[in-house]
């Protein structure tokens, strides 16, 4: 427990840790100090000069040293001559500070009045108007009137491109530092700078593309002003015009808190539409973040390509038919006898869904698959994070091993975390085939071949072998805490086994599991792969034969026949497939039956997070005509069928959930709600303070208990390492590597992602590409599992020497790694 | 009989080629120094010599050096060679023309503070004289002076030198290691002090061209000596850089405690023209401005003495003499807009008041102004006055203010009727 200083704040008195700065201290005792150019996330700089305050400190005699009294035995306090800043002052024992005095109120409005002067004033015109903190301020605080004689303002740039997705006004800038500094000392991406000096000092980028960062979107939340915008809500409405509902991101398995705000609108023919992301505060969670994915990549729910009516193939053809219908024809395939049913689930159900889906299953004794090239999920569930780990409480006496991860692009708001602990002096181990972003704040760097991930756990276990391995063995081991975080980089499911076994042996041997802070994280590539292991999904090895050999198939919020034309094939000797969509997607065209699903911010659900945080999302748009949630169409087929599925509500299905689902005994959708005391205060009356992200209004959340932590008896299985078989192929070994700006169905109508969206290339060190006589920019003709694709080529000397990368969901079908042939395509000579 | 302690050049010819320099008892004292003397002696003999620093400030040196914390290393000293505020000119002939002496007091304060990197920072424009610094330290390291074990003792130093990129506030200290880290030149929170948390965040100490150099004589001939010349609380000599409406404009090394009066009329050779004297300003452009009457005439020039008695520090001793054809608008909107044009933008007061007072001044200077322009200017410079992130800003209203006050008719002709 840090030293706790007693002191005064305008006759208040506040006990707070020693150190704590003066504006924080009065926030925390309700009394607001003005700030611009200070963030609560970020060190101070003193900038603005917006939080002048009267600092007063108890006097002390300069022989004795004793504190010198008043008349009234009171403590005399000598103020200083000048105003001091809140931001940049840290309480001592004794201070008094005045907020409210005429002075202090002088300087604010002398602050405010000199920002005045070369501020455009076009809030009428402006995003920020309503929102802005220069604006709140100024009615609170300014002078009614400027003195400034209006035209001796300068004229600047407006409108002025940082790259095609963020927006500068030069006029509206008040110089505040904080999106450069935002960029230089949180995300690392530094990519903005001042320029120039006085009142010429601009913002600008000297990046390719401008503003490279998949933060961006952030510096326009604590852009006190209307400087910067994004492209994407740039004059698209008024703040004030729109409603907010919270939502949870479903692009990662972060799980951010956001808020959507809506508007019905003219333009959009009289239909509520989103209009913006924004960032809801969740301290354990994203804190005051969003991704540029998680903030733009939402325009997927308007497209006009959805699915809205049920269909049912007849004559070889899809045709609509009534949900009866659609039911009818269910129940008869299900009620044949002796039918081999698999249900194929993908990531993106709600754990509501994945229940009811799996109830269904059972009753017939189906399969349940999940549709995943990720093992793990029994592992985490049982010796994972910790209940009450955080990300912020990590530091030093932590190990984080970070492993098969590429975290920046598979989990962003994780890499930030995570490098966020490391330089609070928690270990950091990076272990990666490949450099990666995270390199850079780690305390060791091992490097392994695709291929060896799983040994080079067992090799820290060991601790033996060379020399950087036993360093960081030896930091790993003699943490206080650790905790082991697993990606997918360059692995299949094979491999994916075989590694996340070998890190739960190296947490259990190390007694890193059971305890806040402790455990075993897997980086999932959707937003609820977890909750579907907890509702008895499991990822199938064989998900070709799986398929080849089903007499039914229902297919959920996957598209195996899409990804992979192997998988493909197979659903073509699949007798009956029944697909739930909400697009017209590979697979649906190979179904018998398509049921049209509503996506997520149409509907109520929860999502089980990577750090198991179930959390909840509420309805953000009124659904389309037509289409249903998924939980309910699996629930009417389980009525069908005899069963008493839950069909009326999320809520109603959860409460069967907690009664039959380890783990999720205390989950409620009230107990989700549930808010919790966050630092720092936010709140959108006073964004000046934190930007216009949302305050948690709608609860941050529950991480349900692990089975360590629980006590119970662990059954880990064997977690002896199989040696990989020597595999015998020709060819060039390719692996899959996540992208986070790849051509996902949910991100490719977000146009304005268009061009940072990953190229679709082989990436190849030149030395291989040099054997294969490939130079950067080439085409190739790749030939796959019998197929034959058209890719491009592009250099890196970053990638190791014997294999290729290529991101997934990225138009090339591949999952795990492969051996293929290339031939290069020589262009047509131009006529 | 020398006459000089810093301008040696001008009694001996030639000295700044470094056998002339050493013919002359150059090097004498940093011999002395590295070879015979602890670190903290050094520091001592520079406390008890009573050196003030010369920037502007006036910072007992020995006290300065003293600052640097033992528990954390390495140590920096950098030589703050950015002479920029108008009217002064001091540091630039030093280095013109008595280069070692200079050199040799940056050593020596290394030594002192066991540095084994110094920098020069230049200001930009002062390009020919870095590259002429750069022979001499060569010279110096050929001569083994600098580098690797000096003299045959543990101890090592490098000096290298650094330019600006032409910017004023870069003479700030803070700002300048800033500058020399290579980013963009804007001062930093204080504390902590540079002497604490300086150039790459390692105790560093910055001292002045013209304080360092005084730093070799009072090895040589002592503390004792050294008093002997100024006043109780400003002891030693210091350059006058003496400019404006005099008749010989120029450096003058005199010890610190003669009078204006002397300065102008007995050196500077009186008013050009035989003007009356209006006003004085006694740190260039950062100054008030101070009307040129006996008192004022009367006052010494010693850090105590021109506090005491007409509230204008000594400053930089950039002495500008305004005659009775300056007119007090014309010069206020000189200096605002030199000040609008140096601010780094960094603090919105410093930022946005000197853009401000800069626009009242020129409407002023266009006849465009109305009476209570004049109150508007006065009331701007003073709402930025005790808000700023560092002394530019502050230093922008002190003329503005003391002008308009005291020759507030100068104003009144610039109003329309």
């Amino acid at each position: 427990m840090a030293d706790m200083v007693t002191l005064k704040i305008d006759q208040q008195i506040v006990t707070v840790p020693a150190g704590t700065l003066i504006v924080n201290a009065a926030r925390k005792a309700g009394i607001n100090i003005p700030v611009f150019c200070y963030h609560p996330k970020m060190e101070p700089v003193g900038m603005c000069r917006m939080c002048l305050v009267e600092v007063g400190y108890p006097q002390r005699d300069r022989v004795t040293g004793e504190l010198v009294k008043n008349e009234d035995g009171t403590t005399k306090i000598s103020f200083a001559p000048k105003l001091e800043t809140g931001c940049t002052t840290p309480v001592v024992e004794g201070m008094e500070v005045r907020t409210t005095t005429e002075k202090s109120n002088e300087g604010r409005k002398a602050i405010l009045e000199f920002i005045l002067t070369s501020h455009p004033l076009d809030c009428p015109i402006c995003d920020k108007g309503g929102e802005c903190a220069l604006q709140d301020l100024t009615m609170l605080h300014g002078p009614g009137k400027s003195r400034f004689i209006y035209d001796d303002k300068k004229l600047f740039a407006k409108h002025v491109p940082l790259g095609e997705m963020i927006l500068l006004d030069r006029e509206r800038c008040i110089q505040c530092g904080l999106c450069v500094r935002f960029q230089h000392e949180v995300v690392d991406d530094p990519v903005l700078h001042f320029y120039q000096r006085g009142r010429s000092l601009e913002i600008r980028t000297y990046s390719e593309p401008g503003f490279d960062s998949i933060f961006s979107g952030n510096t326009t939340d604590i852009c006190p002003v209307g400087a910067l915008t994004t492209v994407d809500f740039h004059f698209a409405a008024r703040p004030w015009e729109m409603e907010r509902d919270p939502s949870i991101c479903a692009h990662c398995a972060v799980g951010c808190n956001l808020i959507y705000n809506i508007r019905r609108e003219a333009k959009s023919g009289g239909k509520t539409v989103i209009k913006r992301a924004m960032p809801r505060q969740n301290e354990f969670v994203n804190e005051l973040w969003l991704c540029d994915k998680g903030r733009l990549g939402y325009h997927y729910v308007a497209a006009a390509e959805r699915l809205t009516q049920p269909l049912l193939r007849k004559d070889e053809k899809l045709v609509p038919v009534s949900w009866e219908e659609a039911y009818q024809r269910v129940e008869d395939k299900l009620r044949a006898e002796q039918v081999r049913l698999v249900t194929l689930a993908g990531g993106r159900l709600t754990n509501e869904d994945l229940f009811n889906f799996h109830q269904l299953n059972q009753s017939q004794n189906g399969k349940a698959v999940l549709y995943s090239q990720m093992a793990g999920g029994d592992l985490t569930a049982q010796i994972g994070l910790g209940k009450g780990s955080n990300f912020s409480d990590m530091g030093k006496g932590t190990a984080i091993l970070v492993v098969a991860s590429d975290l920046h692009e598979e989990a962003p708001l994780w890499w930030l975390r995570v490098k966020q602990a490391a330089q609070r002096g928690a270990i950091l181990i990076v272990a990666n085939a490949r450099p990666t972003r995270l390199d850079k704040f780690a305390n060791h760097v091992l490097r392994y071949e695709y291929g060896q991930e799983a040994a080079t756990i067992n090799a820290l276990l060991d601790g033996k072998g060379k020399d950087e391995f036993t360093q960081a063995a030896k930091a790993f081991s003699e943490a206080e805490n650790g905790l082991v975080i697993y990606g997918s980089d360059g692995l299949g499911l094979n491999g994916s086994e075989q590694l996340v076994k070998a890190c739960a042996k190296l947490l259990v041997e190390r007694g890193y599991y059971g305890k806040p802070n402790n455990g075993l994280l897997a980086v999932w590539d959707k937003p609820n792969i977890q909750g579907a292991w907890d509702m008895g999904f499991h990822p199938d090895r064989n998900l070709k034969g799986t398929l080849r050999e089903a007499d039914v198939a229902m297919i959920a919020a996957a598209d195996p026949a899409g990804d992979n034309p192997i998988l493909a094939q197979a659903l073509e000797e699949t007798d009956f497939v029944i697909v739930f969509e909400m697009f017209m997607t590979e697979t649906a065209k190979m179904a018998d039956v398509v049921f049209p699903v509503q996506a997520q911010i149409e509907r109520e659900g929860t999502y089980t997070s990577g750090e198991r945080r179930v959390q909840r999302f509420d309805i953000v748009l009124p659904h389309i005509e037509g289409p249903k949630s998924d939980y309910q169409i699996a629930a009417q087929l389980g009525r069908l069928m005899g069963l008493s599925t839950e069909d009326r509500s999320p809520v109603l299905v959860m409460n069967k959930i907690n009664e039959k689902v380890k783990g999720y005994q205390e989950i409620t959708y009230s107990r989700l709600a549930e808010r919790a005391e966050q630092w720092p205060l936010i709140s959108r009356a006073d964004s000046y303070y934190a930007g216009t992200g949302y305050e948690n209004e709608y609860g941050v959340g529950i991480q349900i208990s692990s089975s360590a932590d629980r006590g119970e008896e662990l059954s880990l299985g064997t977690l002896i390492l199989v040696e990989p078989q020597e595999e015998v192929a020709t060819g060039i070994k390719v692996v899959p590597v996540t992208a986070l700006y790849d051509r996902g169905q949910l991100i490719q109508p977000s146009q304005i992602l268009a061009k940072r969206l990953t190229p679709q290339v082989l990436l190849m060190h030149p030395v291989l590409s040099k054997k294969y006589q490939l130079q950067d920019g080439d085409q190739i003709k790749v030939k796959v599992a019998g197929n034959e694709i058209v890719s491009g080529v592009k250099l890196d000397a970053d990638v190791p020497q014997d294999v290729a990368l290529v991101a997934r969901s990225n138009g090339f079908p591949i999952s795990s790694p492969v051996f293929v042939q290339i031939q290069r395509l020589v262009p047509e000579p131009e006529a | 009989m020398e006459k000089y302690i810093l301008l040696r050049h001008r009694d001996v010819p030639e000295i700044d080629q470094l056998d002339v320099y050493k013919a002359n008892d150059g090097l004498v004292a940093f011999e002395k120094v590295v070879k015979s003397m602890q670190p903290a002696d050094v520091t001592l003999e520079v406390k008890n010599s009573g050196l003030r620093g010369r920037g502007g400030a006036g910072f007992p040196t020995g006290i300065k050096w003293g600052f640097l914390p033992n528990n954390s290393w390495p140590h920096y000293v950098v030589a703050n060679a950015d002479e920029s505020e108008p009217g002064t000119f001091k540091d630039r002939e030093i280095m013109e023309s008595n280069p070692f002496q200079f050199l040799e007091g940056l050593m020596i304060a290394s030594y002192a503070v066991q540095a084994n990197q110094a920098y020069v920072y230049l200001r930009g424009e002062f390009w020919q004289l870095a590259a002429f610094l750069d022979e001499k330290i060569k010279d110096l390291e050929v001569a083994g002076y600098l580098g690797e074990k000096i003299l045959g003792t543990d101890y090592s130093l490098k000096i290298n030198t650094h330019l600006g990129a032409g910017a004023y506030i870069c003479g700030e200290e803070t700002a300048l290691l800033e500058s020399l880290e290579g980013k963009l030149g804007q001062p930093r929170l204080r504390p902590p002090f540079p002497a604490a948390v300086g150039l790459y965040g390692k105790p560093t100490l910055i001292n002045n061209v013209e304080t360092l150099t005084n730093l070799p004589l009072i090895i040589q001939k002592g503390a004792d000596w050294y008093r002997s010349f100024g006043t109780e609380q400003s002891p030693g000599v210091k350059i006058f850089s003496l400019s404006g409406c005099v008749n010989k404009p120029g450096n003058y090394e005199l010890p610190l405690g003669v009078t204006y009066q002397e300065l102008i009329f007995e050196h500077g050779g009186g008013i050009v023209n035989d003007n009356k004297i209006k006003a004085v300003m006694s740190a260039g452009a950062s100054s008030d401005v101070v009307v040129a009457d006996d008192f004022c005439l009367q006052t010494p020039l010693a850090y105590e003495t021109c506090l005491d008695r007409i509230k204008a520090p000594l400053g930089s001793a950039s002495i500008i003499v305004l005659d009775e054809t300056v007119d007090m608008a014309w010069l206020v909107s000189k200096t605002v807009n030199f000040f609008k044009h140096e601010s780094c933008g960094k603090c919105t007061p410093c930022r946005e008041g000197t853009f401000w007072m800069d626009s009242l001044t020129k409407h002023m200077m266009a006849n465009e102004s109305r009476s209570e322009d004049i109150d508007l200017l006065r009331s701007v410079a003073l709402q930025v006055q005790g808000k700023c992130l560092c002394a530019l800003g502050e230093f922008s209203t002190m003329a503005v203010v003391t002008a308009v006050d005291r020759f507030r008719a100068d104003f009144e002709t610039h109003v329309r009727s």
